[in-house]
């Protein structure tokens, strides 16, 4: 095979599953933020790539007899262990067997891991302002891009009650909130303030990451607008290195596999967010 | 080893469309190559021209496995030979193309063009599809197996895998037609026919409404068959379906299978061949895997 050049938004994973080891989970309103050392894996993943993730022990026999097969999680945030390899944060929500089970990992218990996967966020274009737009769980990937960017973007997340918007406190003080509920910030959904902040300025450039509904709102808004967008989409996949064709989404070229073609996608990329 | 006049380093493979080699390289580099975890590398299904693939959804999780409906993306035999087998030719060993033909004429096509190329170990014929036709699913019918098998074998020199379909009622029937008809071997068993339903609409999950189950939940129905198939055929088979282990591996081979055949375990892991052939040859060095004429 020939050697294909270097892809600045994908860092190159280790082609095996490996054992990382659980160092805390904190209770964070609705979501559990899961810390694990990887010890092999490269320091540096990509803002927008993901990590394929299992318990080591009971990986199996929950909730009619899965989960079965790992489950894809963009790390929140990356940071390279004095001691080698690379502590990794991952926003988990108890939705089904998979995340239940990640959830209930204790310290120092083991948790199978391969990555980093898929191809990141490209870096915004010079001159232009990064606007990172979150939506529940999807805030994960836009808070290593916000510490990425040292704080010179500007960030928007929506949730869907106060338990869940404690998330927003990963991101600091600057970062608005808006609620379906209204019990914290603003009430109303992440794309009322957009549409307002993509007016006021068109220099902007959107990172966007959330469930469809609010992706395919950020698409059409930025689409009216003729501004750059970029949106990491979310699949459910059996292995995520291209391997099953399982993940794939419908874009102007025909189906693309979310888990290396994406998960980010240039907006322009899909006539609709499915 | 020898694989259908093949040599082999080991006796592990991909099971076909369960790893794609170029996609894996993109994700893992050059360690992909240098830690290669088949001992040959089967292709995606080639059909002549090129596939979109079923709609969305295309997956589900089942017990201990999960049911996929694919429906065989490729870029077509022109796509295949001009863009993937250039790529393909540089993996580190023996390269099987899978093909798919809709008809016989199409199916020979295929394995004409494919067959051309030297950098070509072997054909898998994968007769998973129904005759256009009689609306018969060629592999689960020996004589349409055996026609399929006898429209293409003197298309190619090279060896020919026959991919059989658990379908069957009688699977050593289809095997010995394969036999019959020229095949070099037989590998076994494909997904088995299997479809889940939205848990709040009841429809279909699926986008093509059903699809094939696989992993540890379809290994004791591929076990049986393998053995059975090994009853009746002196070609090699390939075993596969569920295999997660060298100790999985160890009973195929104990029921007949000559090599097998890694499919959903790579799902979970990318090195999961690797991982097996390592436990397999420390059973067998332990004594404690059979040879494959030892039980039966």
């Amino acid at each position: 095979m020939t050697a294909s050049a270097a892809e600045p938004q994908r860092t190159l994973a280790p082609p095996e599953r490996r054992v990382a080891e659980v160092r805390g989970v904190r209770r964070l309103g609705a979501y559990d933020l899961l810390t694990a050392r990887d010890p092999v894996g490269p320091p540096g993943p990509r803002p927008g790539q993901f990590y394929m993730l299992a318990a080591g022990d009971r990986w199996g026999g929950g909730a009619g007899e899965r989960p079965f097969l790992p489950r894809a999680f963009s790390h929140a945030s990356a940071r390279p262990h004095p001691g080698g390899g690379v502590e990794l944060d991952f926003l988990l929500e108890d939705v089904g067997p998979g995340t239940h089970r990640l959830g209930e990992l204790q310290p120092g218990e083991a948790l199978m891991l391969l990555g980093p996967l898929g191809a990141g966020f490209r870096s915004p274009a010079p001159g232009t302002r990064p606007l990172l737009v979150g939506g529940g769980i999807g805030v994960a990937p836009l808070l290593c891009l916000h510490q990425e960017r040292r704080g010179d973007a500007q960030v928007l997340v929506g949730f869907r009650s106060h338990g869940h918007a404690a998330a927003a406190e990963l991101f600091g003080p600057g970062a608005r909130v808006v609620t379906e509920d209204g019990s914290v910030g603003t009430l109303g959904l992440v794309t009322e303030p957009l549409g307002a902040e993509l007016d006021a300025d068109p220099a902007a450039t959107v990172f966007a990451c959330g469930p469809p509904a609010m992706l395919e709102a950020v698409r059409f808004m930025c689409a009216q607008r003729g501004i750059e967008c970029q949106l990491a989409l979310e699949s459910g996949m059996a292995c995520g290195f291209g391997a099953c064709f399982g993940c794939v989404v419908e874009t102007v070229d025909g189906y693309r596999r979310v888990c290396v073609d994406g998960p980010v996608f240039a907006a322009n990329q899909l006539e609709r967010v499915p | 080893m020898d694989l259908c006049g093949v040599e082999l380093e080991g006796p592990v493979l991909n099971a076909s469309g369960t790893f794609d080699a170029i996609a894996a390289r993109r994700a893992f580099g050059d360690a992909l190559l240098e830690r290669f975890p088949f001992h040959a590398f089967v292709s995606k299904t080639v059909t002549l021209a090129a596939r979109e693939g079923n709609p969305p959804p295309r997956l589900w999780e089942a017990p201990a496995g999960m049911i996929n409906s694919i429906g065989l993306p490729n870029k077509g035999l022109a796509g295949f030979l001009s863009n993937d087998l250039p790529e393909l030719a540089g993996l580190p060993v023996p390269l099987i193309v899978s093909v798919m033909g809709f008809d016989h004429s199409e199916l020979a096509a295929l394995v004409e063009g494919v067959g051309a190329r030297e950098e070509v170990a072997m054909l898998e014929l994968n007769v998973s599809c129904p005759n256009v036709e009689t609306g018969v699913l060629v592999g689960a019918d020996p004589l349409e197996t055996s026609a399929a098998v006898a429209a293409v074998r003197d298309r190619t020199s090279k060896p020919l895998l026959v991919k059989l379909s658990p379908s069957s009622v009688d699977p050593g029937a289809v095997a010995l037609a394969a036999q019959e008809a020229g095949a070099d071997g037989v590998s076994l068993i494909n997904t088995l026919k299997g479809t889940a339903l939205h848990p709040q609409t009841r429809r279909p999950w699926l986008g093509a409404g059903s699809g094939g189950l696989s992993g540890p939940a379809v290994r004791a129905v591929a076990l049986e068959q393998v053995r059975s198939v090994a009853d009746r055929v002196a070609v090699p088979i390939v075993g596969m379906g569920g295999i997660a282990s060298g100790q999985d591996a160890a009973d195929f081979m104990a029921a007949g299978a000559h090599a097998v055949a890694v499919g959903t375990e790579s799902f979970r892991d990318p090195a999961a061949g690797a991982r097996i052939a390592a436990e397999l040859a420390a059973l067998e060095g332990a004594g404690r895997a059979h040879p494959p004429q030892a039980v039966r």
